[in-house]
């Protein structure tokens, strides 16, 4: 199969490559590009742990074409950190425990980054929308939400934002 | 392993009909392929060409005048029309069925027309735009046509579509005064597919009388249709418990469900007598309610 060519910008950085236009956006960004913080967990659209941002929208990049990423800003959980240092919400996780295994975080990162940007102070309930299409099979959500209101409660102007 | 195709990105709308007439047969189109990648990835569907048509702007609006009512393009994601200020102020029932429909990732990428064409007996916006009186505009290179979203849905996984129809637009027409609607599905988790679902819309007169009906069922048949017997018991009548028990009754009678994984063909008629008195109730107090 022709390899097609693809152009898009991953964590601020543009990137083209070349690809099989039957490759899901995952595989490039893990195969391709070496990013391999995104996840492959259900493969199906269900458990999220493969959640990017395509230009600000979180997304399952298990089902959505390579290709249809063209030209898009793509943000993967290595752009969360910026110079070696966590970002607010991944220190949040870090100090709320808001983990066991991992494999679950970085589309929980990602799906939290979204939903921050929309409800910079989102109620329990928004943030338990916010995280639904996202699954920790260690059952560590009560965790997981309180590190995501802990970072929405921090005041403007407080140290890391 | 999904199968290797042929990606074409047609940029406007006239190019991806005339493509999807060059390779009808043989092609599938592509959208937010929420769906649709799934069925590739396990083999079912392996099309020799993909048309992407996700990216094309002229199928991304949605628009609302009291003359023509709502138009939603059909690249229009779910989560556009779940935001959507014309949409929550004239079809609330949509921003609440959209609030339903599988995780934020999946509504921020699923577009309505890939979810229509897609004709999943469970799928939700079907048996709500059903019960709304929707219809779909069509066209492929030679002529436009309008399809009603009752005759839409032929079979299990089937529409109305031609192989070389693109589905352009849902049109929903202004709601009569006096007309409520409403839908709720009935899931395990929440936001999955529902095992089984009712929408119903009821318009009254002054006194209260039911003019106008409409019920349809989901995930009770191969297709998302319209329990026709129950609809027409409700002409003339005023909300009452005994009334709200036959329409029940007939709506399940109307059902075709099968047994499966997730529940019996009688649980399933169970489902649909609650949702359809349910449903039936509260579209036509939300009526009694409204202008």
């Amino acid at each position: 199969m022709e390899k097609r060519r693809l152009s898009m910008t991953v964590n601020g950085q543009l990137y083209e490559v070349y690809v099989n236009p039957k490759r899901l956006l995952v595989e490039v960004l893990r195969d391709e590009l070496g990013l391999t913080g995104t996840k492959r967990g259900c493969d199906t659209v269900s458990c999220g742990a493969c959640t990017v941002l395509i230009n600000g929208l979180a997304v399952k990049s298990c089902s959505v074409l390579a290709m249809q990423a063209e030209d898009a800003e793509i943000t993967t959980v290595e752009g969360l950190a910026a110079g070696g240092q966590l970002n607010p919400l991944q220190r949040s996780f870090l100090d709320h425990g808001a983990y066991q295994c991992g494999f679950c975080t970085p589309g929980m990162l990602m799906s939290a980054t979204a939903l921050l940007r929309e409800k910079p102070d989102p109620t329990r309930r928004e943030i338990q929308e916010g995280i639904h299409g996202n699954i920790c099979r260690c059952t560590g959500y009560n965790s997981i939400i309180r590190a995501i209101a802990a970072v929405a409660q921090r005041k403007p102007g407080e140290e890391g934002q | 392993m999904i199968r290797d195709f042929v990606y074409l990105k047609p940029g406007t709308l006239d190019e991806a009909l005339a493509l999807l007439s060059e390779h009808r047969g043989e092609c599938k189109v592509i959208g937010g392929g929420q769906s649709l990648l799934i069925l590739m990835r396990q083999g079912l569907v392996t099309p020799a060409y993909l048309i992407d048509i996700k990216h094309l702007d002229e199928l991304n609006s949605i628009t609302f005048d009291n003359k023509d009512g709502l138009k939603i393009g059909a690249t229009t994601t779910h989560r556009t029309i779940e935001t959507s200020e014309a949409v929550k102020a004239h079809f609330p029932v949509l921003v609440e069925m959209e609030q339903n429909v599988a995780s934020i990732q999946t509504r921020n990428w699923g577009t309505i027309g890939g979810n229509l064409a897609h004709a999943d007996p469970a799928g939700d916006p079907g048996p709500v735009l059903i019960a709304l009186d929707a219809s779909f505009r069509v066209a492929n290179t030679e002529q436009e046509r309008t399809i009603s979203a009752d005759a839409f849905f032929l079979d299990y996984f089937e529409t109305a579509l031609q192989d070389d129809e693109l589905l352009l637009e849902v049109k929903v027409p202004t709601q009569k005064p006096k007309t409520g609607t409403a839908y709720e599905k009935f899931t395990i988790i929440k936001n999955d597919l529902g095992i089984a679902s009712v929408a119903a819309s009821v318009t009254v007169d002054k006194v209260g009388k039911c003019t106008k009906a409409r019920i349809a069922l989901g995930a009770v048949a191969p297709t998302a249709r319209r329990a026709i017997q129950a609809e027409q018991d409700l002409l003339g009548q005023t909300l009452g418990e005994d009334l709200l028990n036959h329409i029940a009754q007939k709506a399940s009678e109307e059902a075709k469900p099968i047994s499966d994984i997730h529940a019996s063909e009688d649980f399933r008629r169970h489902l649909v007598k609650v949702l359809a008195a349910r449903m039936v109730a509260k579209a036509w107090k939300q009526a009694i309610a409204s202008a």
